[in-house]
């Protein structure tokens, strides 16, 4: 058995040298696939956040992703349109700083996630599911009735937003970003599972009643946990809608829900390194599937069974054992 | 705004509301007897429509295009349960969910594979198509008033079923208690293959109806599925009733709202802002709903209270 | 009369016709055992659940440390200082047997919402975490996890956990459940210790532990207190006999 802190070392390795190859060789659509795990693997890891240590099953994390992902597109819009986001109460401007886009992103899938998350944790199980699944539905079918930021047909932005010092239409640069915040969210990810904060989490998981018990409120735990895990998969919109120079309603689909979960689910729930490896795994997949067969998701529907039968603990579950990612 | 209009209207929601029964009564059903979440009923939805459109193009009898629909759905579902669904049982939800989507993406693309990725079309019969009158003056599409019609048979049956039949006694013994119906000695597997395949069959029917209105399209499950999903939230998990009740309120409210917030706002704003406003509004009028409902009574208007 | 710490007023609660609780008043008092003890079905889980939060009675009230608490939660009572063991361990399966004890810690520290530091780098949670496992004997098994514990073991740690609290009040549901004669024994001396402590509220099946440690036993049958008393006078209570150690011995 392979340890998994080697395992996810590993992990680390193929993220930098595959698109530094890809630098060398030139070949930048090698880095511009990296860069779409990269991301997705950050929206995994704030997923896996309420979903690994929370145990709340979010089939809603499009609306976060989405949300983020037109933070950017709006406040790039009124950038480049030379028009003002709003007047009243007070002037705000669009902006093209990647590091504003970001806050912005954070705050504003922050604040959703606060409010589905009060109205979603009244109830719990099959329900919270249900709700999750329903409210990403809601923000989809908004996006689409909206007219001022393109409705149906989304949103374009013609030149990638800036970060001081750095060319960020360069691919690697762009990717070595995405990297730096994937890296970042899976610190704190860590850091989180092994705070004081992350022990009366994981206990309100496996034993509400026992939290409870102990003076702690287990729900308030959780909606912590549930706006923390949406404002990550709100950056990560915002990152991939910069990817894209891209969003339209498609960001808030429930398929993108259910695909960030599948990322969380193949790598393994509740590791830590899990997202990632499950967002790569996806990413090669839809490269040589889809090249290969038009109806690719068949193939990955199969895989998602076999390992939802038979491969309890996903990917780094098969790869590392049991033992799970406490010391 | 005439009469006619807004009763037009509000049988276009009763109408868009009994559809939806259709699907939440089956999902209700399976969740209430196996405690399973079934993401997978919209695609059973999209195969009922299918089978519809090709029977319905190979044979021209509406009919036939009925009962091939019903078919199809039941032995895809009965398929389903004895393939994949049955090990799932007492597995936890996010197992069920998971499986379930896995699923959503086979047949998706199986369908795709085999029909092509452009729309089918389903023509309402001529016995059906034109207009009724109905007292008061209202005329309104023969076919919907027929669609209302079978669904009130249908969730009259049900009731029935549910309440008279031995399948019924069975069905509740079983949301109450799991493991008293297997010491009644009731065969359990068959009785839960044969749920599954009635809530399959359901939404199959579901399906092959509305294609006559829309258009049959891979991917045209999920969207009802999800609507679905808050009539269970609105009327209560294994509740029929709640079903019946959740599903009126939220053709209702989506149909109503979609047509009168927009003309409701053109008396505070010009027409072009009213129209996007309201539009936009109304598209979030049912999760609005749901959200209301949730904080009112968090199990469902017809729920058991925890 | 001494102050009661904990006592009930006259509390029902009915599910439709069934009456779970018909009109208990009980008391417990600094420095004893009060021991609850009653056939199956005869309302014992009902009772402890008013008393600890988690059910509202359907008339009377509930008193901690001379406070009416009939309305406040589980959570509230808990910080009042009412510390609770579970018939069936709610635990932490998948955790150690350590971070169960430190979740009663940081409970009682009243400070979850630290987000970076790793809670088992915090001294004084660990301290108190480890205490606590010292006293019931589980020092050796920190580092296993829940899960991999026996169901004796599995009671005792249920007891640390309330014991990081430092509760002024324990409410203790079966504690003995499936220990064996030894772990029981062992289990009898301890809670004899903690009594001086703070008072224990007891529901027990195991009869040598009850007569053992109480100094007063409630016989609770069909909702009602039939008898309250030393053990000697339960003993010889004629309506007792009949209607529970009648068919028990």
């Amino acid at each position: 058995m392979i340890k998994e802190r080697h395992l996810n070392m590993a992990l680390i390795v193929v993220c930098v040298v595959i698109p530094v190859w890809a630098h060398l060789a030139d070949e930048p659509f090698i880095i511009t696939l990296m860069t779409r795990a990269a991301i997705f693997a950050l929206a995994a890891v704030g997923l896996n956040i309420a979903l690994g240590l929370g145990g709340l099953v979010s089939l809603g994390h499009a609306a976060f992703f989405g949300l983020g992902g037109y933070a950017m597109g709006i406040s790039a819009f009124h950038a480049q349109t030379f028009t003002p986001v709003a007047e009243w109460p007070f002037l705000i401007e669009g902006t093209k700083s990647m590091p504003a886009i970001w806050l912005i992103s954070v705050a504003v899938s922050a604040f959703a996630a606060t409010i589905v998350g009060i109205l979603s944790l009244r109830t719990s199980g099959v329900y919270f599911i249900m709700i999750t699944l329903a409210f990403g539905q809601m923000f989809f079918y908004f996006s689409i009735s909206w007219p001022t930021y393109g409705g149906e047909d989304g949103l374009s932005v013609y030149v990638r937003n800036g970060f001081p010092g750095l060319n960020t239409l360069d691919p690697i640069q762009f990717f070595m970003i995405c990297f730096a915040i994937l890296v970042a969210a899976l610190a704190l990810a860590s850091r989180l599972a092994r705070s004081p904060f992350g022990l009366a989490l994981n206990a309100a998981r496996q034993a509400p009643q026992r939290v409870e018990t102990v003076g702690l409120d287990p729900n308030r735990l959780k909606l912590v946990a549930f706006v923390i895990s949406g404002a990550m998969t709100g950056l990560a919109g915002a990152l991939f809608a910069d990817l894209n120079r891209f969003v339209s309603p498609a960001m808030f689909s429930w398929q993108l829900s259910g695909e960030i979960m599948v990322f969380v689910i193949i790598g393994g729930v509740g590791r830590l390194f899990g997202p990632v490896a499950g967002a790569l795994v996806f990413v090669t997949l839809e490269h040589l599937l889809g090249g290969f067969s038009e109806f690719w998701h068949v193939h990955l529907g199969v895989l998602l069974l076999l390992v939802v039968l038979f491969g309890r603990g996903g990917l780094i579950g098969m790869i590392c054992g049991r033992e799970g990612s406490h010391d | 705004m005439s009469f006619a209009l807004i009763a037009e209207q509000i049988l276009n929601g009763v109408q868009f509301g009994i559809m939806l029964f259709l699907m939440a009564a089956g999902l209700t059903l399976i969740f209430g007897v196996m405690g399973l979440i079934n993401l997978a009923h919209g695609s059973l939805f999209m195969v009922g429509a299918f089978a519809a459109a090709a029977v319905a193009g190979a044979t021209g009898s509406f009919l036939l295009a009925l009962l091939a629909a019903l078919t199809a759905a039941a032995i895809a579902g009965a398929l389903v349960e004895l393939v994949v669904i049955r090990r799932l049982y007492g597995k936890d939800h996010l197992d069920q969910v998971l499986a379930t989507f896995a699923l959503i993406l086979i047949f998706s693309e199986g369908t795709r594979w085999l029909f092509g990725s452009f729309p089918l079309y389903l023509s309402i019969p001529s016995y059906l198509s034109g207009p009724i009158s109905l007292p008061g003056g209202i005329e309104y599409s023969l076919y919907r008033t027929a669609l209302i019609a079978a669904g009130l048979v249908i969730a009259l049956g049900l009731g029935l079923m549910i309440t008279r039949t031995r399948i019924g006694v069975q069905v509740r013994a079983g949301e109450n208690d799991r493991e008293m119906i297997a010491a009644l000695g009731i065969d359990i597997s068959k009785l839960y293959t044969l749920i599954f395949a009635l809530g399959a069959a359901l939404a199959g029917l579901a399906g092959a109806l509305v294609g006559a209105i829309q258009s049959v399209q891979v991917g045209m499950g999920e969207p009802v599925l999800i609507l679905a999903f808050v009539v269970i939230v609105i009327g209560g998990i294994g509740s029929i009733k709640g079903a019946l009740i959740g599903s009126i309120l939220v053709g209702l409210t989506d149909t109503l709202g979609s047509v009168f917030l927009p003309q409701a706002l053109r008396l505070v704003m010009d027409a072009s802002s009213a129209t996007a406003v309201g539009s936009s509004i109304a598209s979030m009028a049912i999760y609005i709903l749901m959200g209301v409902v949730l904080i009112w009574r968090p199990t469902g208007l017809f729920g058991a209270r925890f | 009369m001494t102050e009661a710490v904990l006592a009930t007023h006259a509390i029902s609660k009915n599910f439709g016709a069934l009456k779970a609780s018909d009109n208990i008043s009980i008391d417990l008092r600094p420095n004893e055992i009060h021991a609850i003890i009653g056939p199956n079905g005869a309302g014992k889980s009902t009772l402890i659940a008013q008393i600890c939060g988690t059910l509202k009675p359907c008339a009377g009230n509930v008193e901690l440390l001379g406070r009416d608490v009939t309305k406040e939660s589980a959570r509230d009572r808990v910080r009042a200082g009412l510390g609770r063991t579970f018939q069936i361990s709610a635990l932490a399966m998948e955790d150690t047997v350590l971070q169960n004890a430190m979740l009663g810690a940081l409970g009682a520290s009243g400070r979850p919402w630290r987000f970076f530091g790793p809670a088992l780098r915090d001294n004084e949670l660990r301290d108190a975490a480890e205490c606590a496992l010292l006293r019931v004997g589980l020092e050796d098994f920190m580092r296993v996890r829940t899960a991999e514990l026996s169901h004796g073991q599995r009671r005792q740690l249920e007891v640390a956990v309330s014991l990081t609290l430092n509760p002024r009040v324990f409410v203790m549901d079966e504690p003995m459940a499936g220990l064996g004669s030894e772990g029981s024994k062992r289990l009898t001396g301890f809670l004899d210790a903690l009594r001086h402590e703070a008072p224990i509220l007891l529901v027990e099946h195991d009869m040598d532990a009850v007569f053992a440690l109480a100094d007063r036993i409630s016989v609770l049958v069909y909702g009602r207190i039939i008898a309250t008393g030393s053990g000697n006078d339960i003993r010889a209570n004629p309506e007792v006999q009949e209607a529970y150690l009648g068919d028990e011995a």
